[in-house]
């Protein structure tokens, strides 16, 4: 299988931070909103950088996303920064009226993400975001997987006309996709090719799902690993050639089976090729306390539970 | 400049315009609608600099949001009798297949529409954003926004007047429309909002009032007053006392017809007390 390697552990969020200091240097229309969280966002560069195009909202999560609306009109593209709870559950009434049926041009940038936030506990982990965003007419809903592809993907959602959900998180995780690598919205990116089972994951899955994979490889199954940093659109063409080859899939994701990634992945195989799927993602609760690697391995959101969802999957081919 | 009797007869024929377009879907708002008549027809066609034709991002002209979106019929009549759609479209309000939702939408890219308003609350933030953007792009133009005075039981109103008031975002006038109603009944029994011109002193604005906005000449005079209060420093809050259900005699001092049509009986004598003048749709 392709080998992958580490170039050095680093937050997604941090990659979020880079996209907008070189967004700041670029497009004089990219304005950035924040709900009192600037430290987490790491977007103080861009601040320090464009002052005049930072909007401190304080605790204000509802009139961020008003005010954010309210920027489009006059041509500025808002990216928004709060945490993915706050940047959903939170303000989904906001989001729908104001945002997404009003068809604007607003970047809904969400970290700490699902359970590795970590020590804050279930009050902070949202696992029920993506679910929230894809549901919404017109929303693209963006899990970008490292370092590198978070900053990538925040560049290339400004190109993108209308509301973006991008999702990333906290924790320190590998960085390992091409520092120079395109972002193309919506387009999956093969990393492994393989013939017995595809394994499709999104954010930091990804990377358990490689090692997982080379795992897997020393057992003699050959698993192909499939990159979905974009939920919607979903990639269904990508998906389909794959499962044509292999027959079976594993998805994987921090969120919950219900609503996730693999949902829409089942929902493109029950229409297209069906073939036996399983779920390595939350089952339908909420989290707790703990440091990130402590909690994806108590819910089961590791490479150990993708190995045992492959050979599981296996059986049912 | 329309002179004054001009834009009287508009307001009457805007009465006209929502007692008929409710009437026809038997649903709709009237009693808000009829309320702020006066308002609409003064704002646009007095008040706001504005530039022939629409589009989206409204630069180098005036902007105006509305909150409290379900009196969408007065907003469709002023727009539509200034010009941004045909005024026979007026017929469509609330059928299939129309660009005249029930609540205002830029989905069906009704012009003249910069927000989709009807769930309460919102309209403030979006109108601080605007007026942000104005004040990035060097567009001295002002923005307005209109709100229900039972709207400001919602939260997120403020969020957006502390916001406004911190930020000094004077380039805004956000009239409050103090008719003393909603759907429940009066706005002191569901939820007293007390003395709402003394809250957002408080919290910070520059606060005006009009005592009978249902007097055009008070409207446009107050209206006036408020521009020049702008870029102080301060935003702008217009405190406007209406009578829900204004020009309707049995429409009036009840909340009762927030959200009902007339019977066409109801609808006779409603327009008899507002006698045609610049042509029905």
């Amino acid at each position: 299988m392709t080998k992958y390697i580490d170039q050095g552990k680093q937050d997604t969020r941090s990659g979020f931070g880079a996209g907008m200091t070189e967004l700041g240097r670029t497009n004089p229309n990219v304005v950035s909103l924040c709900a009192d969280l600037v430290g987490s966002l790491k977007i103080q560069t861009f601040i320090d950088e464009n002052p005049e195009r930072f909007f401190q909202v304080g605790i204000a999560e509802a009139n961020m996303m008003g005010i954010a609306a309210g920027l489009t009109v006059g041509g500025k593209i808002p990216f928004t920064g709060t945490f993915a709870n706050f940047s959903t559950g939170r303000v989904y009434d906001q989001i729908r009226q104001s945002i997404a049926y009003s068809g604007k041009n607003v970047k809904i940038c969400a970290s700490h993400a699902g359970i590795t936030l970590g020590e804050d506990g279930a009050t902070h982990q949202i696992l029920e975001d993506i679910g929230l965003m894809k549901m919404l007419p017109g929303m693209t809903v963006i899990n970008p997987c490292d370092f590198n592809q978070t900053k990538a993907a925040t560049i290339a959602i400004a190109e993108h006309e209308g509301p973006v959900y991008l999702r990333f998180g906290r924790p320190k995780v590998a960085n390992f996709t091409p520092v120079d690598q395109k972002f193309e919205i919506g387009k999956a990116l093969m990393l492994s090719e393989g013939t017995d089972v595809t394994i499709i994951a999104t954010g930091h899955l990804v990377w358990q799902s490689l090692i997982a994979a080379e795992n897997l490889e020393k057992q003699g199954i050959s698993a192909e690993v499939i990159n979905i940093h974009t939920i919607k659109p979903l990639d269904d063409e990508a998906i389909l050639a794959s499962v044509k080859k292999t027959g079976c899939v594993v998805t994987a994701e921090e969120h919950n089976y219900l609503g996730g990634l693999g949902e829409s992945v089942s929902r493109v195989l029950t229409s297209n090729y069906p073939v036996p799927q399983e779920f390595v993602a939350t089952q339908d609760t909420f989290g707790e306390s703990g440091t990130p690697d402590q909690l994806m391995d108590k819910y089961g959101l590791n490479n150990k539970a993708i190995e045992a969802s492959v050979l599981k999957v296996l059986k049912r081919k | 400049m329309p002179n004054n009797n001009e834009l009287q007869d508009l307001v009457t024929q805007v009465r006209r315009d929502i007692l008929r377009m409710v009437h026809k879907v038997n649903s709709g708002h009237p009693g808000g609608s009829l309320g702020c008549a006066e308002f609409f027809v003064a704002l646009y066609n007095e008040i706001m600099e504005l530039k022939d034709g629409f589009d989206m991002d409204g630069h180098g002209e005036d902007l105006f949001f509305l909150s409290n979106g379900h009196i969408s019929p007065v907003y469709y009549s002023v727009l539509a009798r200034r010009g941004y759609f045909p005024v026979d479209e007026l017929s469509t309000f609330r059928l299939i297949d129309s660009r005249l939702q029930g609540h205002p939408t830029t989905h069906e890219g009704l012009p003249g529409i910069r927000i989709a308003s009807g769930s309460l609350g919102q309209g403030m933030s979006v109108a601080i954003g605007a007026a942000l953007a104005k004040k990035l792009n060097g567009d001295n133009h002002l923005v307005y926004s209109l709100h229900g005075d039972g709207e400001l039981q919602e939260g997120q109103n403020w969020e957006a007047i502390m916001y406004a008031a911190g930020n000094k975002v004077d380039n805004l006038i956000a009239t409050i429309d103090r008719n003393g109603q909603q759907i429940d009944g009066s706005t002191e029994d569901v939820l007293p909002l007390g003395d709402v011109s003394e809250k957002f002193r408080v919290f910070g604005w520059d606060v005006m009032e009009i005592e009978n906005g249902n007097d055009l000449g008070q409207v446009i005079k107050g209206l006036q007053e408020a521009k020049r209060r702008t870029g102080k420093g301060k935003p702008v809050c217009v405190v406007m006392t209406t009578e829900m259900g204004n020009g309707v005699d049995f429409m009036m001092h009840t909340h009762a017809w927030h959200g009902k049509a007339p019977s066409d009986e109801q609808l006779a004598t409603a327009l008899a007390q507002n006698p045609e003048t610049l042509g029905d749709y």
